[in-house]
């Protein structure tokens, strides 16, 4: 399954819910403000590393770019563009949006 | 495929709808339920998920008056009647908002979310509000 | 594949509207079907033709009408979405007894059944929101 979270981690619970959610094999896309996550020594670094264990963590390039962080990102997210949301989805059997 | 499924040759797909929102301070929950009503007519394999702040859309002693909008809250009474039969409710949840099952309007499986994403993974259409 | 998109929150507030068109443009360029695109909750107002954006911004409601009319995407906002937010097609305005429409070119307004067909009918859904 593929996992869309668009929220900040820093004020929703969104991507917590979700990691509870994702099960093994499963990948978690962070778009939108979801980004944030993908941060390097962040308060939420640790669950992201953890989250890695399991599941493939993407996050949307364009979205980095906008929000001034793509050179922030931590070592093991994956980055797509738009097309590669788009494969994500068609990849995986179903979409989940954790919004 | 039971012969139940197989009606007007029609496609029978597990459907998932996630409430993860309280009701009145946001539309989700109220538009959410109007989606499930709606979705009942097309007889498909309906679950609904009650996660974080969905779970309040269950409570017993809703009273709207004061806020001047609609109590909606018997409707989740009503789903039976329209063949909607799987409600879950994250006992995560439940726990963190100092809930039980007691709290609910209506009949629940109360279940633990390493329980729920395993059943999230079985479904074929996911909808979130 | 044949890909069915929700978009729950209406242009501009939110990035939803956003990223679910850009969604649809890369899906559309590789060569996917884009089988509908359904408006719920305030992203009816994704289809009212009165949006007047800054020039230099994006013209978020435009870009929906033109994308639908040069790749022929079903835009469906749901009518019962729309009554509350005061969005109509002719049809509606005269049924509601209202002095206006306001759906843009390419939108039109149906039932929640849409969303669930168009579930049944497609490989994979989408939801945009907040």
């Amino acid at each position: 399954m593929l996992h869309t979270v668009n929220k900040s981690p820093f004020g929703s619970n969104s991507l917590e819910t979700c990691l509870k959610m994702a099960t093994s094999g499963s990948t978690v896309l962070l778009i939108e403000d979801g980004v944030y996550a993908a941060l390097k020594d962040s308060s939420v670094a640790e669950t992201i590393a953890q989250a890695m264990g399991t599941v493939t963590i993407a996050a949307l390039a364009p979205d980095l770019a906008a929000r001034g962080v793509a050179d922030k990102v931590m070592d093991g997210i994956k980055l797509v563009d738009y097309s590669g949301f788009v494969d994500l989805v068609c990849e995986t059997d179903k979409t989940t949006a954790w919004l | 495929m039971s012969d139940e499924m197989m009606d007007e040759g029609g496609t029978i797909k597990k459907f998932a709808y996630i409430n993860r929102k309280a009701p009145y301070g946001t539309i989700y929950a109220l538009e959410s339920l109007e989606v499930v009503l709606i979705g009942a007519a097309f007889e498909q394999d309906v679950s609904l998920f009650f996660l974080d702040d969905g779970v309040f859309q269950l409570t017993k002693g809703q009273k709207t008056d004061g806020i001047g909008m609609k109590n909606f809250s018997p409707t989740y009474r009503a789903l039976e009647m329209y063949d909607v039969e799987k409600l879950y409710v994250s006992e995560e949840a439940l726990a963190a908002r100092g809930l039980t099952a007691d709290d609910l309007l209506v009949d629940v499986e109360v279940v633990a979310d390493s329980e729920i994403a395993g059943m999230l993974d079985e479904q074929d259409v996911v909808l979130s509000f | 594949m044949k890909l069915a998109i929700q978009v729950n929150e209406g242009p501009y507030t939110h990035q939803a509207a956003d990223t679910a068109y850009k969604f649809v443009e890369a899906a559309l360029e590789k060569g996917h079907e884009i089988y509908r695109i359904f408006f719920y909750h305030d992203g009816v107002n994704n289809g009212t033709r009165l949006t007047t954006p800054p020039q230099d911004d994006r013209n978020i409601v435009a870009r929906w009408s033109a994308l639908a009319e040069k790749h022929n995407i079903d835009l469906v906002i749901c009518v019962a979405a729309a009554q509350r937010r005061g969005i109509a097609d002719a049809d509606e305005a005269k049924r509601n007894s209202k002095d206006a429409d306001n759906i843009a070119p390419g939108f039109r307004i149906s039932g929640l059944g849409q969303l669930i067909e168009a579930g049944i009918q497609s490989d994979r859904l989408v939801v945009f929101g907040d």
